[in-house]
């Protein structure tokens, strides 16, 4: 992208811009070397100016503001809800990923109504703080409880958002247009921080009135209307409200063009333009695929989900959705686990030979490589087989099976090597190596190299106790 | 400018300021006014941020402010390359249709900006032999998928495939019995008379054998602008690239992962091919094994082109199928996680559409459900913006469901 276009961007910062501002005196209290190594630190986001102590005295008072405004997101952090999984959105400092970490993973909220019977808002809600996945190392989990009003009864609304409250720690979003249902629900909960769903056009005074009052976030909705959308942000901002979440629509069939073209022109003017009336978190609401047609609940549950991992590649930092079908929210979850990783750490593990249980000079010896996706499965599957063994971690720059042999990373070569470097051939009488499937193409290589004997196993590795089973001897 | 505001001109209220002052019957006046008094005294620049603010928290607005919003568009000094695939009679081939993809001016779907220029278009897989095939795949395809012809017929006159990519698997050496170059090629004349949309023939990733296999399937297949997948680097790239060019073919440059093996290998392409003979696969990784970097080396690749990097402007194909790869797509996983009939075809699906979002021109693609959402949601990215009747919206917000 252009220079121009990085405005208020990432790009423009260089260690030296943050440099000049800081006490310059190296006296090393935040742990640096110097104060250049602090300031390479800082635009790289790995630490917080605050780390610097001199820098917070009162002599530094207007060089820390300077850095302070320097270092804003251009996608400005809103926290809604209290407590240990209070979650924080937005925060954004870029457009692309490929600039710089995402921060926030887009947060899910799953909706009960007050007409929905107790049973159910409770099986929603203890569905919606269990939910959990565990995928390389991390819990993809579900963030939120979205309370709406079908009833339009405020003692209804007020009563569902209590007991939704009373037995959940997740943040809530409040939901419905009409102020008067908003504020019984926030008199029920009035100090849990909720996100406020939503103001528009014709409500906007009521809600900035209540979300000042009880001091909370509140999202602005402006269906396909960006203009309208600024100039609510702007109103109320005038009116002293700074916590606020942007919702052009979601619309999951006619009109998906415009929620696409909305959301990405929200941020390329946040990012790179320096609009600061549109650098706040959006919302998306997939949602609505459930109301627009008549469909089967499959059909509005594929829509659903589908339209969601769209905005989520999209820039959305809020989702309310409905369906809570595992096959649904394993992939969408598993999308923004990846969005939402640094795109400039290889995903690798340390090559090298792990072993499992009590191996001895009879077990068996496997081969994988150091892409920590494909390490983590196959040492899953094989601890939970049981089967006391060696694996020998090849280092494919961190590249899978399949696209390091492709790509040449995983060779015959590299694979001898790990060998001998193992040390194993003291360590086991025999000399036989048992090899992914999806690399059997290299396996006559690995023999004449390594003059070890290759059995090709499975092409997935939760085969291993079946292969071990039938051929190992 | 409001008269009063005027006579304090040398105060140099802020103009959010003034606007307050002038038009709002509902200002608490007393504040503002003390406010106002006290700023002559203390006004100083790097003050007044806060003031504003201050007199902004006070002063309610009572009607919406004005907030101009310009179309963030951007210019961008190059195009995508336009890239045709398949020939009709006219043409010096037999297909019944053709497919062009390429030629964006734009990121992909930033239509408020540019309209997509030619749709991104999904090819479906066929194998010639026998390969693991998830059941919620084998099951859409009854008998079908015994032979490649059938399996070919059926994805066009079942699934409206608009092109069939043959895979020729049979042919790898590490087969008991692999097929031979002349065998290969009677399989790729037998799919190309049983359909008439342009092919996608692919090969088994062994350099050798697949340069073998080209050589009798190009002569075979003359004029029909077949897309020979893949060429890589490893390849004899000159041999490659002068027998697509001699019978009339288009190359598929596919490079792991790397956006530098990316560009030499359409530079070397180039130097034997026209542009308009080569699209890129920069590999295509399953959702949740690798996708993120698919995604970004993908999308990275797309903005490099628009900005003018002549070695990334050959429009993009993805090897979607991949996604089965992931063990959630195909695996019998605990009741919570649903029935794998939907949860495989969404897994490609959403490696799809993320792959979609960052600028793919070609899908090659396995699954009829994943297929149809694909270029479904192709079809609604395409429509004319603003075309959406906003009094005809869902209400999601009170609607029972
Ligand atoms: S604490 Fe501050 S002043 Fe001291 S070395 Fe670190 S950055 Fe420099």
């Amino acid at each position: 992208m252009s220079g121009k276009e990085n405005k208020g961007g990432m790009k423009q910062l260089s260690p030296i811009d943050v440099y000049t501002l800081l006490p310059k005196t190296n006296c090393k209290e935040c742990g640096e070397d110097n104060c250049m190594a602090f300031a390479t630190k800082v635009v790289n986001r790995e630490v917080n100016i605050d780390m610097c102590p001199p820098l917070l005295t009162k002599a530094n008072e207007k060089n820390y503001k300077k850095l302070k405004e320097m270092l804003k997101p251009a996608v400005k952090e809103v926290t809604v809800g209290v407590g240990e999984r209070a979650v924080k959105i937005g925060g954004k400092l870029v457009m692309y990923r490929h600039e710089f970490t995402y921060n926030n993973p887009t947060a899910i909220a799953i909706d009960v109504t007050d007409e929905m019977s107790d049973n159910e808002v409770l099986a929603r809600v203890k569905y919606t703080q269990d939910f959990t996945y565990t995928y390389i190392g991390y819990n993809l989990q579900l963030q939120m409880i979205a309370v709406r009003s079908t009833s339009n009864d405020a003692e209804k609304f007020k009563a569902t958002v209590k007991k939704v409250a009373e037995n959940t720690i997740l943040p809530i979003v409040l939901c419905s247009f009409d102020p008067a249902i908003i504020e019984s629900g926030l008199m029920a909960i009035p100090k849990a921080n909720p996100l406020i769903y939503a103001a528009n056009k014709d409500n906007w005074k009521e809600m900035a009135e209540l979300a000042l009052m009880y001091k909370c976030p509140l999202a602005v909705s402006a269906p396909n209307d960006i203009s309208l959308l600024k100039s609510m942000v702007k109103t109320l901002n005038q009116y002293g409200i700074e916590n606020l979440v942007l919702d052009p629509g979601t619309f999951t069939r006619t009109g998906l063009v415009d929620t696409i073209n909305n959301f990405t022109m929200i941020r390329r003017a946040a990012c790179n333009l320096g609009d600061e009336l549109l650098g706040f978190p959006t919302i998306g609401t997939p949602i609505a695929a459930w109301a627009e047609t008549n469909n089967s609940e499959t059909v509005n549950a594929w829509t659903e989900a589908h339209v969601a991992s769209m905005l989520v590649t999209r820039f959305v930092d809020v989702l309310i959705m409905h369906g809570t079908e595992g096959w649904a929210l394993l992939p969408l979850t598993v999308l923004r686990q990846n969005i939402y990783t640094d795109p400039r750490k290889p995903v690798a593990v340390k090559a090298g030979l792990r072993t499992f249980g009590t191996p001895d000079e009879n077990s068996p010896v496997f081969m994988t490589s150091n892409f920590a996706l494909t390490y983590y499965t196959v040492a899953q599957d094989i601890e939970s087989s049981g089967i006391a063994s060696y694996l020998i971690v090849v280092d494919s720059e961190g590249t899978a099976i399949d696209s390091g042999v492709a790509g040449r990373k995983l060779t015959a070569e590299t694979v001898a090597d790990a060998i001998k470097e193992s040390g194993l051939e003291d360590k086991v009488k025999h000399r036989k190596l048992i090899i992914p499937g999806k690399a059997s193409r290299i396996s006559g290589e690995i023999e004449e190299l390594s003059n070890w004997e290759v059995l090709v196993g499975p092409r997935d590795s939760s085969g291993i106790p079946k292969f071990v089973q039938d051929k190992w001897k | 400018m409001p008269e009063r505001a005027e006579k304090n001109s040398d105060l140099k209220l802020p103009p959010e300021i003034l606007d307050l002052l002038a038009g709002n019957d509902e200002l608490e006046l007393e504040d503002v006014e003390m406010i106002v008094e006290e700023l002559q005294f203390i006004y100083q620049p790097g003050v007044m941020p806060a003031l504003q603010r201050m007199v902004a928290a006070r002063a309610k607005p009572t009607s919406l402010l004005d907030a101009p919003f310009a179309l963030p568009v951007q210019k961008y000094p190059s195009q995508i390359v336009e890239v045709t695939l398949g020939a009709t009679k006219s043409q010096g081939g037999s297909r019944g249709t053709t497919v062009t993809i390429g030629g964006e001016k734009s990121p992909a779907f930033y239509t408020f900006e540019n309209p997509t220029i030619n749709s991104p278009v999904v090819s479906l897989d066929v194998f010639d032999s026998k390969v693991p095939i998830p059941k919620a795949v084998k099951t859409n395809f009854n008998d079908a998928i015994e032979d490649p012809v059938s399996w070919a017929k059926y994805a066009v006159d079942k699934f409206g495939a608009q092109m069939i990519t043959l895979h020729l698997v049979s042919i790898d050496p590490l087969n008991p019995k692999p097929s031979t170059p002349a065998e290969a090629a009677k399989t790729v004349e037998d799919v190309l008379q049983a359909v008439d949309v342009p092919l996608v023939v692919g090969g088994c990733g062994d350099p050798q054998k697949d340069l073998a296999v080209f050589e009798k399937v190009t002569a075979a297949a003359e004029g029909e602008r077949l897309l020979i997948s893949t060429v890589t680097l490893d390849m004899d790239i000159e041999k490659s690239a002068k027998l697509i060019k001699q019978y009339g073919h288009v190359a598929l440059a596919f490079s792991p992962m790397d956006l530098n093996q990316a560009r030499e290998l359409n530079r070397r392409l180039l130097e034997f091919l026209p542009k308009e003979q080569i699209i890129m696969d920069t590999t295509t990784a399953a959702l949740g094994y690798g996708l993120d970097y698919a995604y970004t080396i993908m999308e990275r690749a797309r903005l490099a082109g628009l900005m003018g990097d002549p070695e990334l402007q050959q429009p993009m194909s993805s090897g979607t199928t991949n996604a089965w790869a992931a063990r959630e797509a195909w695996q019998t996983m605990d009741p919570q996680w649903g029935d794998k009939g939907l949860r495989g075809p969404l897994w490609e699906t959403v490696t799809g559409l993320t792959l979609l979002l960052a600028g793919v021109d070609l899908f090659m693609m396995l699954h009829p459900a994943a297929v149809k959402t694909l270029r479904n949601t192709v079809k609604r990215l395409t429509e004319k913006p603003g075309s959406v009747d906003l009094s005809q919206l869902a209400n999601w917000v009170s609607t029972k469901f």
